[in-house]
């Protein structure tokens, strides 16, 4: 179990730029449509945070904030925003994932809704992917037994 | 409506019910098996659909969020696809269905993890099936391995490490293919399979095009155990727990198959993979290797689940050395192989597993007098033996009998003594099993309870829900074979490259 630390540098570091990390990796998710970035590496930069958090503050005060039942749901729910997004398009008779379809449900034409269409996708890729690299992390620094090891 | 979007169902159903499966699983495991099951039915459903629409209207074309086709992802179905998407979803039906107990016994704490993890490697499998864009085919490729690596990671103690090894392997080989892949992007711009194929042939001297189809053929053989690189299987398959291995034993090598037809017929022309370069030959000599290298050592094993394993590196052998053939009657028997052998494989591994589900038997010695306990399973394994060694009735012979006559046709004789030999051998090694299954006493240490007992071995049979799924497959076995002929006319007859 990786314990919280007693040095006061890198826990006040941690506290001031774990908020920074996190609305960092919100502006790369939210601008991956538009501009390089995406999903994935926001995600990436999301998990980041809560992995310098469980280095700082140690696997106890992390879980707290983060329980490993919210990090399932949301590794499956991000997948699930995806998949539905494709669904719906589906639904409205057009291709799967051919947001163009969402105009009908979005208030906005076919141009931005694939703009929108886009941007959710992205929205469900970051989830799922925060959440599996924190669990990726989690596994492997207490060999797979999470509350034990290390 | 919804029979136009039947391309993406095929994915997206069971993409989205194995994540919900992983959720479900809090509140009940017995849902898990049902929603898989769920998934499983509607993918086979949507299997047939296609089927029917490519055999009424040809060739299917999906577009992918309605883009264009060199740019966007696109789905193509042809006959090929058609008939794979039928195999693989066929298959899985059966063995979801046989999961249920045998997962109840082996994974008891793991059911949601392990429906999870199936509906995606089916999603996988499906996927390398229907998509025409070969970078997307890498992407599948590797859902469908690392589910694959989780997968046989759960089964008995020695499985991790056997997975480890073949996640090593595969990687490797899924790297070769992404290499490929990244070649040809380089040198055409694109990933689309029909654009590529349009754009190729122009570039037939290039060498970076012959590297990029070196790099395609050696991941592909290591993805699909082509014999010298094949040293993943027997260990990953004989550790996993029944199901996965029965699963990955008639579908993963299957898929595999129908990739390497797909980069060398399709991505490629016959004439770069045939009278350009030397490959269909070389293949053929170690396809030749394959079969006799895996029959040999089969016989030598003691194991069960081994044994059999190495039988599917033989049986890999076959399906290349029809496709080398490079002639009408070899490629027909290929593709009618990798059809029979998912029905065989799948049949011999089901009745190992339950075998194992009720007497613990791992070993040809074990396996002493199982008829008087387990007749119905017993006589399933004897079908699936003789389709394996290739006795008439069964399919089994009717796709060697293609591939004998393929090879005859190529005039080579070597390759025809080769798949002889091969077939004598396996019958071999399936008499020694049916020897002690039928014919052997059980062995009177298992009973401890007083003397030589002359009370006749209570019957002891594996549980309905397991043996259905394997009549299934026996009903497959016959069938296929009674009407292989109505197959090769209504399908594999479109398969046939231009040319052969």
């Amino acid at each position: 179990m990786i314990q919280r630390t007693a040095n006061i540098i890198p826990r006040t570091i941690a506290r001031i730029l774990i908020p920074a990390i996190q609305v960092f990796g919100l502006y790369v998710i939210a601008h991956g449509h538009g501009s390089p970035g995406g999903g994935f590496q926001g995600g990436c930069i999301l998990a980041a945070s809560f992995i310098l958090m469980t280095i700082a503050y140690g696997l106890e005060d992390t879980k707290r904030r983060f329980t490993e039942n919210m990090n399932n749901i949301l590794s499956s729910l991000g997948v699930f925003i995806y998949a539905l997004t494709g669904w719906m398009c589906l639904l409205l008779g057009a291709n799967f994932l051919d947001y163009s379809a969402l105009s009908a449900i979005l208030p906005a034409d076919p141009v931005k809704a694939r703009y929108l269409g886009m941007f959710i996708i992205e929205v469900g890729v970051g989830i799922t992917v925060m959440a599996v690299m924190v669990s990726l992390f989690i596994d492997l620094v207490t060999g797979g037994k999470h509350g034990e090891g290390l | 409506m919804m029979m136009e979007h039947l391309p993406a169902i095929i994915i997206v159903f069971p993409l989205i019910m194995a994540f919900l499966i992983n959720v479900a699983g809090w509140w009940s495991k017995k849902a898990c098996f049902y929603m898989a099951l769920l998934a499983v039915t509607v993918s086979f459903l949507a299997s047939l659909g296609i089927l029917n629409t490519v055999l009424q209207s040809g060739t299917i074309s999906y577009r992918f969020g309605g883009w264009e086709p060199p740019w966007g992802i696109e789905y193509v179905i042809d006959h090929l696809n058609a008939f794979m998407l039928v195999i693989v979803s066929g298959i899985t039906l059966p063995v979801v269905l046989y999961s249920k107990k045998s997962i109840e016994q082996e994974l008891p704490k793991k059911i949601p993890q392990f429906y999870t993890l199936f509906t995606l490697l089916m999603m996988g499998l499906l996927g390398i099936t229907i998509t025409g864009d070969a970078f997307n085919l890498y992407v599948l490729l590797e859902i469908a391995s690392i589910t694959g690596y989780a997968l046989i990671g759960l089964g008995d103690e020695k499985a991790p490490l056997a997975s480890f090894n073949y996640l090593i392997i595969g990687t490797i080989g899924a790297c070769f293919y992404l290499l490929g892949v990244g070649y040809l992007y380089i040198m055409t711009g694109s990933l689309n399979m029909a654009d590529l194929a349009q754009r190729l042939p122009a570039l037939y001297s290039s060498n970076a095009v012959m590297a990029a189809f070196a790099f395609f053929m050696v991941g592909i053989a290591i993805k699909m155990a082509f014999f010298p690189l094949h040293v993943w299987l027997p260990d990953a398959y004989s550790h996993a727990p029944s199901t996965v291995s029965a699963y990955v034993a008639c579908t993963m090598t299957k898929v595999g198959a129908y990739v390497m037809i797909r980069i060398m017929f399709t991505v490629f022309e016959p004439s770069f993979s045939i009278q350009l370069h030397p490959v269909t030959t070389i293949f053929g000599w170690v396809a030749a290797a394959a079969m006799m290298y895996g029959c040999i050592l089969a016989v030598a094993q003691n194991d069960l689940k081994r044994m059999l394993c190495y039988i599917i590196i033989a049986e890999v052998g076959y399906i290349v050395m029809g496709i080398s053939a490079a002639n009408r009657m070899g490629f027909t028997g290929a593709v009618l192989h990798i059809l029979n052998d998912a029905f065989m494989m799948a049949c011999l591994f089901l009745v190992v597993g339950a075998i194992y589900y009720k007497t613990g038997a791992k070993t040809i010695g074990e396996y002493r007098g199982l008829f008087k306990k387990m007749p119905f399973t017993s006589m399933s394994f004897a079908v699936g033996a003789l389709s394996v060694v290739g006795v008439p009735p069964t399919c089994g012979f009717f796709s060697k009998w293609y591939l004998v006559l393929g090879t005859i046709n190529a005039e080579q004789w070597v390759f025809a003594a080769a798949l002889l030999a091969s077939s004598l051998l396996s019958a071999i090694v399936f008499f020694r099993v049916l020897q002690n299954m039928f014919f052997a006493p059980a062995a009177s240490s298992s009973h401890d309870q007083g003397s030589e007992s002359h009370v006749q071995e209570k019957r002891h049979e594996a549980p309905g829900s397991m043996l259905i799924p394997i009549f299934v497959t026996i009903a497959g076995i016959l069938l296929l074979g009674v009407f292989s002929g109505q197959i090769i006319e209504m399908i594999i007859q479109y398969t046939v490259p231009e040319g052969f």
